[in-house]
């Protein structure tokens, strides 16, 4: 697990090692069983990541390895975090230690619920994402970059400068400024357009009791 | 000029988007304004922990309803819980429900069930609304015409704060079904259809509007049913177009307008139904009287097969499909090309915001009446609310299934998703009217389930094994007991003799 800090303010960058947790169609249910959630706070959850599947593979699990133990960036496929709205699974990831999510494609409550926690997901192509779990894989001390302005991410070779490698991800131009800004969190945004919700709301004919105008 | 008048052009869910938007953010996304926002015990406690962290109150608690569902025990519902970690939940709840002003349907109030059940019955969800609720079954209320969808805690934050979330505006795919569905084939087999079709993630970025003959002829349960699945197959909302049914479903329940209100609701309700100019996004069309019985064999509910076929082999998939495949032989013990009838089943559960209505405990009724839960068979009935039990035993329907051999039990999620008593024990296979088949979902780590529509987990539960339906109605003795409709959401029309 990661005493690094939770997230706070502009992520322009974000720099660790990786872990790979390859599969398609993982859902949250996988990220942390249903028993983790009987809490009213989410302090706990970092040992309710993926915790079925660290069970079944009695230590062998990436998160379990020592190799990994502090590391960042989760390297994942497609349709990562499907099923269940819980915001627990995203929770679970980052007290793991978890700062950013790089994959194939990402179900749209995980993505959401991620960004809201200041968490960047980042898409690649299936040979992208592969190469870079190829490469983490072979030398899982290697630390990379994520720079979300460029959407790029590089492993930062140890010997040889030669040796390092970039891939070119995808982030929407709006989480992405959301987050290089750190505005990532919505509520204050929300919250500032008071004149806005309350015509909004007037506008609402169920909320009239559909009286006519 | 008539509410009518107040609604632009386009799909529903253009007209929906467009009247609850409430400006544009920095970031591309949009403010929009929520309607109605459901709570639970499980995705609330952090986000009320929150408001308070930021000195911030609830901006329309008179919008916002609360119930408990996820951990209520099935069995003994006395306080405190047996489970002191479930209690404090429900008891988290009730603070920040009394904390707030906040309606909150518990225990014993007669109007307490899963959210998603109990927010319809009540006539709280209605056409034109925006929905949001911090569970991903939100897609439920789509059925009325209501742009609905789950969210996440920190989201549940923001419209107790705002009554507005931070929302990107989703495509519109148009899934038309045409023709009736078979004697047997009901709408929960017409959503396994539609997700084995188009797969788990084919829906993501979209919205879902169903449409067709089939869709029109559908009860509003049935189209609840349809729509609580559209998430399942990657469609964060879905919905059907309001109509009479819709309205006559609404009319008279306890949050439903009234008088002259209603008049003008129902006008307001019909001009948003999604207009010949509606552009879509994408439109993919099924033929609904080709689909069989549907029961899933794998580890995603897009790993449906009629209950004829046998399970399918890597070569007769995708590429892409194939290691998920794979995972899931392993995981269900089945091989490929095994026949899906005739599988043996340890456990039946018929309940959850899918299947855990009135029409689905009638149509699973049907099926046990007369007959015996096999030996050695757990199979239990989990109403989705109390008044769905209330309804189900002035029928008669508790006594039925209880001399059939089925336990009959309290309101509830249940074994859904196992966060209460009831689940799977090592590497049982249940029969679940449920919507999830994930791995370790019904609360065993290696527990198995196969997902299929109630009157199938009810043939699961008389034959021991995984049933065709379909054989069991055509004994005769199937339909004399098929109820009269005391509402027009009753009963399937399929299953009427
Ligand atoms: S019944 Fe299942 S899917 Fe529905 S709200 Fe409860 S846990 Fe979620």
């Amino acid at each position: 697990m990661s005493d690094s800090p939770l997230p706070f303010g502009p992520i322009p960058v974000l720099q660790g090692r990786v872990v790979v947790v390859s599969g398609d169609d993982i859902d949250t249910d996988r990220i942390i069983p249903a028993r983790y959630l009987k809490c009213v706070t989410f302090e706990g959850l970092a040992q309710g990541a993926f915790a079925d599947d660290r069970i079944e593979l009695k230590g062998s699990h990436p998160f379990d390895r020592p190799e990994h133990q502090g590391a960042s960036i989760l390297v994942v496929n497609r349709n990562f975090g499907c099923g269940s709205s819980r915001e627990h699974a995203p929770q679970a990831l980052m007290r793991w230690g978890i700062r950013a999510v790089v994959g194939e494609s990402f179900a749209e409550i995980f993505f959401g619920n991620c960004l809201a926690l200041g968490i960047p997901c980042l898409s690649g192509d299936h040979a992208t994402i592969l190469a870079l779990q190829q490469a983490a894989l072979c030398e899982p001390d290697t630390h990379f970059r994520l720079d979300l302005a460029t959407a790029e991410i590089h492993s930062q070779a140890s010997g040889a400068a030669d040796s390092a490698q970039r891939w070119r991800l995808e982030l929407a131009a709006g989480p992405r400024q959301m987050l290089l800004s750190g505005q990532w969190n919505a509520t204050g945004q929300l919250l500032s357009h008071e004149e806005e919700l309350v015509r909004t709301a007037a506008g609402l004919p169920y909320l009239a009791g559909f009286a006519l105008v | 000029m008539g509410l009518e008048g107040k609604v632009s052009a386009g799909t529903l869910y253009d007209k929906v988007w467009d009247m609850h938007r409430v400006a544009e953010l920095p970031g591309g996304s949009t403010q929009l304004f929520i309607g109605l926002h459901l709570i639970h015990e499980v995705t609330s406690p952090q986000a009320f922990a929150a408001l308070r962290e930021l000195g911030l109150g609830v901006r329309h608690p008179e919008l916002t309803v609360a119930t408990v569902d996820h951990i209520v025990p099935t069995t003994s519902q006395v306080r405190p819980f047996a489970d002191s970690l479930a209690e404090e939940m429900l008891s988290t709840l009730e603070g920040n429900c009394a904390e707030h002003g906040i309606t909150l349907h518990g225990l014993g109030s007669g109007r307490q069930g899963i959210v998603h059940v109990i927010a319809p019955e009540l006539g709280l969800s209605q056409p034109g609304m925006t929905v949001a609720c911090g569970d991903s079954h939100t897609s439920t209320h789509g059925a009325f015409g209501a742009i609905a969808f789950g969210i996440g805690t920190s989201q549940v934050r923001d419209v107790l704060a705002t009554q507005s979330l931070a929302m990107n505006k989703l495509k519109v795919r148009r899934i038309l079904v045409e023709g009736r569905l078979q004697p047997g084939v009901f709408a929960k087999d017409l959503i396994l259809h539609v997700i084995r079709s188009l797969g788990v993630k084919g829906g993501v970025g979209y919205a879902y509007e169903f449409a067709g003959s089939c869709i029109d002829a559908l009860s509003m349960e049935e189209r609840m049913t349809l729509c609580n699945m559209a998430i399942e197959g990657g469609a964060r909302c879905g919905y059907v177009n309001p109509d009479a049914t819709t309205f006559a479903y609404i009319k008279g329940r306890p949050f439903a307008p009234e008088g002259m209100a209603w008049d003008q609701a129902v006008a307001w309700w019909s001009a948003l139904a999604s207009g010949p100019d509606a552009v879509f996004d994408d439109e993919v069309r099924f033929d609904a009287g080709t689909i069989a019985p549907t029961v899933t064999w794998g580890i995603t509910p897009g790993q449906g097969i009629g209950v004829d076929e046998t399970v399918p082999t890597p070569e007769q998939m995708a590429a892409e499909e194939r290691p998920i495949a794979e995972e899931a032989y392993r995981y269900m013990d089945l091989a490929p090309g095994t026949p899906i009838l005739g599988l043996p089943v340890d456990v039946c559960f018929i309940g959850s915001c899918t299947n855990g209505r009135l029409s689905d405990l009638r149509a699973a009724a049907a099926v046990a009446r007369g007959r015996q839960v096999a030996a050695g068979i757990k199979a239990f009935v989990v109403p989705g609310s109390e008044q769905v039990a209330a309804l189900a035993r002035a029928e008669g329907l508790d006594r039925l299934f209880q001399e059939a051999g089925f336990e009959w039990r309290e309101p509830g999620c249940s074994m859904c998703l196992a966060m209460n008593p009831d689940r799977l024990e090592g590497r049982q296979i249940s029969a679940s009217s449920s919507n999830r088949n994930f791995k370790g979902r019904q609360g065993s780590a290696s527990g198995r389930t196969l997902l299929m529509s109630p009157a199938m987990v009810a043939a699961a539960a008389v034959n021991g094994h995984v049933s065709d339906v379909r054989e069991l109605l055509e004994n005769p003795c199937a339909f004399a007991s098929a109820p009269a409709e005391t509402r027009p959401v009753a009963m399937s029309p399929s299953l009427m003799p």
